[in-house]
């Protein structure tokens, strides 16, 4: 479970981290645009020369960013054969109904890096930001929804609850994994029915104390007089710094280049 | 020896960002029969050094054996040693999951390989040993108080009938009559079918009254081990881990500055009741001897 680097904060000091979360989960936007932009060679080596300086700012150790593109390997590795299989064109080889085209080949390689930059370009935002602060930052940017009645401070505080959840509902199973192999259980051998059957003493236990945490947190915000989103102020608000437009103007300059790219298609 | 760690040493998180070296060179042996306190501040490592002694943790360097035999060998197997080391972790109850009392204490037996006869009759000797009535043998132990809950839980680790019983912190969150139940009846159950207990507790008062060999961990290391008098004589070292001795020795310290001749060795309200005793009738004849 701790595999997983998306979603995974990386405590460290660097002007990424201190950078408003606002200004990077719309950088990561604007990332991903560009990326669909651009359509040549130089556009490519440019979004990635771009992300190669982003990581180095990140403080971020480069092994460790490149592990977020773990869970996505096979998703690549389909789309790619999709491409390079499927796309009609100038066939360069061909055995029964299989064949490779020019076209496949090139779309296959821009889909590659376009899936490896997009993931690891969303995996420095959420490296870099822990994801209570990124909660508040999608708070705070989607606020304007409000007019149409939608609860967006219910919806980021639900959440940023269920993210705080995640580690302490991992831990909890691990406990209860381990009581369970203590007292003879055993998840590891037999058919599918056989482990699915194993899990139930696991299962239950977690439920249980699922839900009994989640009227804990209820009665003790309620003991604190939550009431939701109107009128509510916070502690540390959200406040533009000095570096905070200075990205802004980095990320326009950025997607003013790659708009240029897309349009000469270089 | 029963069990025996050599040189053990675990870090979680090797290898990441947030390594914490939770053994450091343990080296510790048990044998039958002991009851041993574990005690050491949150953080030191009992929780880690326990599920070691279970095989639920594997070493990241050194031996963990029992009855001589390691047990990460190739072929060991881990599942009959859990049926002779027995562990109730921390809030037990927390596990519970069937549909009622004797079935969740059957499911230990019953992994054991134990016809449903064996099994019923396994859980209902341990259902009885923690004193849970037969009433309740039918009830949903997620209707029991919380007392209960915890009894039953323990009765589902003894139903496996365990040569070493580890309880980690098993009366936290419990009230004093429940607390002092459920501690009488593990040192029966020890003095009748002779079982090894390894106790972990936040309560010196505890580990004083139950334990006759104590483990202080500190910073992922063993700090002391020995007999709670010796080691509680040292309760100046201990206060700087985070730890005391029991109130009733501190108690005895300023009743010793105050000028009464008592032990201030004493670690249990007993001992020094009698110790008390024995200086006051001692000062006394001493009043009205010569003089």
């Amino acid at each position: 479970m701790g595999e997983i680097t998306l979603g995974q904060y990386y405590p460290t000091n660097s002007i990424l981290h201190r950078l408003d979360p606002r200004v990077k989960f719309l950088g990561t936007l604007v990332y991903v645009v560009s990326l669909f932009l651009v359509r040549g060679p130089f556009g490519y080596a440019f979004c990635g020369a771009v992300l190669l300086v982003l990581i180095f700012l990140s403080k971020v150790p480069f092994l460790y960013v490149l592990r977020s593109l773990k869970p996505i390997l096979f998703i690549m590795i389909i789309t790619m054969a999709f491409n390079v299989f499927l796309t009609p064109g100038t066939i360069l080889w061909r055995w029964g109904f299989l064949k490779i085209t020019e076209e496949g080949i090139r779309m296959a390689v821009k889909m590659g890096i376009r899936l490896v930059f997009l993931v690891t370009g969303s995996s420095i935002m959420t490296l870099t930001t822990t994801p209570n602060s990124l909660t508040d930052g999608m708070e705070s940017l989607f606020g304007f929804l409000r007019i149409f009645h939608v609860p967006v401070h219910e919806i980021a505080m639900m959440m940023s609850i269920a993210l705080r959840f995640i580690p302490i509902l991992t831990e909890e199973t691990d406990k209860i994994r381990k009581a369970q192999i203590a007292r003879g259980a055993d998840f590891e051998t037999g058919g599918f029915i056989k482990r699915m059957r194993a899990m139930i003493p696991l299962l239950v236990p977690l439920f249980v104390s699922a839900f009994r945490r989640a009227n804990d947190l209820a009665m003790a915000m309620e003991a604190r007089c939550y009431h939701g989103g109107s009128g509510r102020t916070r502690m540390k608000p959200l406040r533009y710094e000095r570096r905070d437009v200075v990205a802004y103007a980095a990320m326009a300059a950025f997607l003013a280049i790659c708009i240029v790219f897309s349009v000469t298609g270089l | 020896m029963l069990i025996e760690l050599k040189d053990v040493c675990y870090t979680y998180g090797d290898g990441t960002v947030y390594e914490v070296k939770a053994l450091d060179h343990i080296n510790l042996g048990i044998s039958e029969g002991e009851f041993i306190g574990l005690i050491g501040h949150t953080g030191s490592g009992k929780s880690t050094l326990i599920q070691h002694l279970d095989g639920l943790i594997k070493p990241t360097s050194g031996e963990v054996l029992f009855e001589g035999k390691n047990i990460w060998s190739e072929g060991y197997d881990l599942r009959s040693l859990r049926t002779h080391v027995g562990l109730v972790f921390q809030y037990p109850e927390n596990q519970l999951f069937e549909t009622d009392v004797i079935t969740d204490v059957m499911f230990g037996p019953k992994n054991e390989g134990l016809t449903p006869a064996e099994c019923e009759a396994r859980a209902a000797a341990a259902l009885r040993q923690v004193g849970i009535p037969e009433e309740l043998y039918k009830v949903s132990p997620f209707d029991l108080s919380g007392g209960q809950k915890r009894r039953v839980a323990v009765a589902g680790v003894l139903a496996m009938d365990p040569e070493v019983l580890i309880l980690d912190e098993p009366t936290a969150g419990l009230d004093p009559a429940g607390r002092d139940e459920l501690l009488n009846q593990i040192r029966h159950l020890r003095d009748k079918r002779g079982i090894t207990v390894v106790l972990v507790s936040h309560s010196m008062e505890d580990v004083a009254l139950y334990a006759n060999r104590l483990i202080v961990m500190d910073e992922a290391k063993i700090a002391f081990d020995g007999p709670p008098r010796k080691v509680f004589a040292r309760y100046r070292e201990l206060e700087k881990m985070g730890l005391a001795a029991p109130e009733i020795t501190y108690i005895m310290h300023a009743l010793r500055s105050r000028g009464l001749r008592v032990d201030t060795g004493a670690i249990t309200v007993e001992e020094a009741k009698r110790s008390i005793l024995m200086a006051l009738s001692n000062r006394n004849s001493m009043k009205d001897g010569p003089l």
